[in-house]
């Protein structure tokens, strides 16, 4: 069962939303947008409202991008740092979300290495709203709208439209790479959901050891020879290599992997000159993608961290209830 | 002592080969006669077993009890009472206890504190010191207190050699070894079936062939030895292929699955509730299929239940963080008739067939078998003088679960809720009546 809104809901997995429910998000986005270009980019949408963040798991990007979106938006932040928390001192993931809610939190974003905790901590929170800021290899459902957002704002401004209002039009017949360790990777299973339901075409490239098994289910094609996909690609999503989740052991080097599975400049030279190259950061330059890739015009990881304040800030407002025909009043 | 009569009334009598109208007298713990139409002696209890089947108690292979060392979660006691309640009998205690029952000290305390209990207990011996698939238990010194059962259960004997080893030394003692099949390097950590599902969920699935591979491996150490060796938990249709194949071929092995491998599959873990994180792992609906197939093609000897209770801090986790195993003594029986067809496609001998008698056969419970702490007879014929260990079941009947009816100590039952066909209607432990009309007698 998809939703067609996000309004008052968890956000958990992208699978719970459909077309509508995202271009919801996406469309909310561009109104957040506007506000983060203002000389001050604050509105008092949120004001009242505690966002508690609950890291089990270091990140400071996402977490930043969060506490800004929610800070943007008048909200009172708190933050929960598991290393010298109670976490350590033996508290139940249990005990640690109710504690938070009792705090007052209207809104619990959770970082956690094991898939499934935020949709656990639902089950155990009275009011207080959940959004899944990644947990283990299973979503970050809000890295892939931010993705999506990306590249339809890249993919508007090329036609030289206006984002707002193009819906999911852009992803009509988009052809989509998702290259490296798809097995291990929560960005992978967030976008291919997401890129699947907005229209796209969806291909992983990976060596045989880092694709997930029975994968043919969710609607994609999988491939090891990137060589042969790069020249068909309009959107090329670079995976960094999860080494610190015991990757290392499934291709035999790093040297092998990038000589494979690395956008090198002689690979990125086979690629139409329109296509877009995204990555969820943090990018390890020289491994997963080439030093000046990276810096390329058509590399959009910047865009990427400045779009996702916007669309955490979407989120947040639609999350809390706050309703997409009220966004002139909220923003 | 008051002598102690009960007459089991207007049942169907569950024979080896067949079913018959037919009254049970109990006395003093043995049954008495079994006929058509006896009249109650004086002072006698009557139960109503009219639209019931009466057949052997229940004889569970595979029971975690808990005790000693985890009484929060369990105690020899409350087990027997959710076996009660499930028409068992008789329980088999793995030993994967605090300490593990790996040496006669601690099989004397298990059957010490099973004195009383409204099921035998028969304790499994450790294959291993601790457990740990080092070095061989003192499996002789168990072996002389009666244990006849040893195994790792909880995990495999890895290491093919001493596998090997403890197969030629059990074959000594004539006792049956009992493998818990994961290979842990295939398994490689996994919490689930690796497939569709753990593909989706992003969690790690161990591949069904850590269970088959050594399940090939040792029917090939069983070839080499000829030692017995009782596969358990069989979740995977190409391990019971190949014990079925082995079997044919005259080697002695036998096997057993779980109810929930016959009834679960791995979609339950879709809301990643670790009610359903049980090891072997759920798997996919087509091979829960395929394995319920087996079962009534008789490929099959056993279905034995891997109750394994455990407290709520152990459940309310993560699904990579909980504990593994489900409760399963008060549903196993309803959930083997939904796995034969449901109630008008079951054969009661074949139904206690595969509850009983050969769960008996293969713990050596039987009257004719040496049996430890000098317990009554499991798993025999309905017939005078036989010990009086008795299930009646109405398989007609359709009951929900429900919390307030669990008796275990724990509560990580993934049925509650749910409507289950069959429902225990009286047990009879040893000629006492533990379970008068589904409730317990305690």
């Amino acid at each position: 069962m998809t939703a067609d809104t996000l309004l008052g809901a968890d956000l958990l997995s992208i699978d719970q939303l459909s077309r509508a429910g995202i271009v919801e998000v996406l469309e909310a986005a561009e109104a957040f947008a506007e506000v983060s270009r203002r000389s001050v980019p604050r509105v008092p949408t949120l004001r009242g409202k505690l966002v508690a963040t609950l890291f089990f798991e270091e990140s400071t990007r996402t977490r930043m991008s969060f506490e800004t979106a929610a800070k943007r938006l008048s909200a009172d932040v708190a933050s929960l740092a598991v290393a010298s928390s109670s976490v350590k001192k033996g508290e139940s993931l249990r005990d640690t979300a109710q504690t938070v809610e009792a705090l007052g939190a209207d809104v619990v974003i959770i970082r956690h290495a094991h898939a499934g905790a935020p949709e656990r901590v639902t089950g155990w929170l009275e009011d207080a709203r959940v959004i899944n800021a990644g947990d283990g290899w299973h979503e970050h459902p809000s890295q892939a709208l931010l993705d999506c957002f990306t590249v339809r704002e890249a993919r508007c401004a090329a036609l030289g439209e206006p984002a707002e209002g193009s819906g999911a039009g852009p992803f009509e017949g988009l052809e989509v790479l998702i290259v490296g360790d798809v097995r291990h990777s929560r960005v992978a299973r967030s976008e291919v959901r997401c890129y699947l339901t907005l229209g796209a075409r969806v291909t992983l490239c990976a060596p045989g050891t880092l694709l997930p098994r029975d994968a043919e289910e969710w609607g994609v094609e999988m491939v090891s020879d990137l060589d042969d996909v790069l020249a068909d690609a309009d959107v090329v999503s670079l995976l960094r290599l999860q080494t610190e989740r015991g990757s290392g052991a499934f291709v035999p080097s790093l040297e092998e992997f990038t000589a494979n599975y690395g956008l090198t400049e002689r690979r990125a030279a086979m690629l139409k000159p329109s296509a877009l190259v995204t990555h969820p950061g943090p990018m390890v330059r020289g491994v997963e993608i080439a030093s000046t890739v990276a810096d390329a015009a058509n590399a959009l990881v910047l865009r990427q961290v400045a779009n996702g304040v916007a669309v955490r800030m979407a989120i947040l407002y639609l999350v809390l209830g706050g309703e997409p025909e009220r966004l002139a009043e909220a923003t | 002592m008051t002598a102690r009569t009960i007459l089991l009334a207007g049942g169907d009598v569950v024979h080896p080969d067949g079913v018959r109208r037919e009254d049970v007298l109990v006395v003093d713990g043995a049954i008495a006669e079994v006929a058509d139409r006896i009249g109650a002696p004086a002072g006698a209890e009557v139960l109503d077993a009219q639209g019931c089947v009466v057949g052997p108690g229940l004889v569970d292979l595979h029971t975690h009890l808990r005790e000693p060392g985890r009484e929060e979660a369990e105690t020899i006691e409350s087990a027997a009472f959710a076996g009660a309640l499930g028409g068992y009998t008789a329980l088999v205690a793995m030993p994967n206890t605090e300490p593990a029952c790996d040496s006669a000290a601690v099989v004397a305390d298990v059957l010490s504190r099973a004195r009383g209990a409204l099921c035998d207990v028969a304790p499994a011996g450790a294959i291993t010191k601790g457990r740990e698939g080092t070095s061989l238990a003192p499996m002789a010194e168990m072996a002389r207190m009666g244990v006849t059962l040893f195994t790792d259960d909880g995990a495999g004997v890895q290491d093919g050699t001493l596998m090997r080893r403890a197969l030629e030394y059990a074959r000594g003692l004539d006792v049956t070894l009992a493998q818990h099949c994961e290979d842990a390097n295939l398994a490689a950590g996994g919490v689930m079936h690796e497939g569709a599902w753990s593909s989706r969920l992003g969690l790690a699935g161990q591949p069904a062939i850590a269970e088959t591979a050594m399940v090939a491996r040792d029917l090939g150490l069983v070839e080499l030895t000829h030692a017995r060796l009782h596969f358990l938990h069989l979740s995977v249709p190409a391990s019971v292929r190949l014990v079925d194949e082995a079997r044919r071929a005259g080697l002695p092995v036998t096997c057993e699955v779980a109810p929930h491998h016959l009834t679960l599959d791995d979609g339950s873990c879709a809301h990643y509730d670790p009610t359903y994180k049980v090891n072997p792992p759920l798997r996919p609906r087509s091979l829960v299929d395929e394995l319920c197939a087996q079962l009534r093609a008789g490929m099959i000897d056993a279905i034995a239940t891997d109750h394994a209770p455990h407290p709520p801090e152990s459940k309310e986790r993560t699904f990579d963080e909980a504990s593994p195993g489900m409760l399963g003594l008060q549903h196993a029986l309803s959930l083997s008739v939904a796995a034969l067809g449901g109630a008008a496609q079951v054969d009661p001998v074949g139904l206690f067939d595969l509850l009983s008698r050969r769960p008996a056969a293969i713990a050596r419970l039987r009257a004719a078998d040496a049996r430890p702490g000098g317990q009554g007879a499991h798993g025999g014929a309905l017939v005078a003088g036989e010990c009086a260990n008795l299930c009646v079941v109405d398989l007609a009947a359709t009951r929900t679960a429900t919390l307030g009816d669990l008796a275990s100590r724990s509560r990580n039952s993934p049925y509650l809720g749910r409507d289950l066909p069959a429902a225990v209607r009286h047990t009879i432990h040893a000629g006492d009546v533990t379970v008068r009309d589904g409730v317990l007698e305690r």
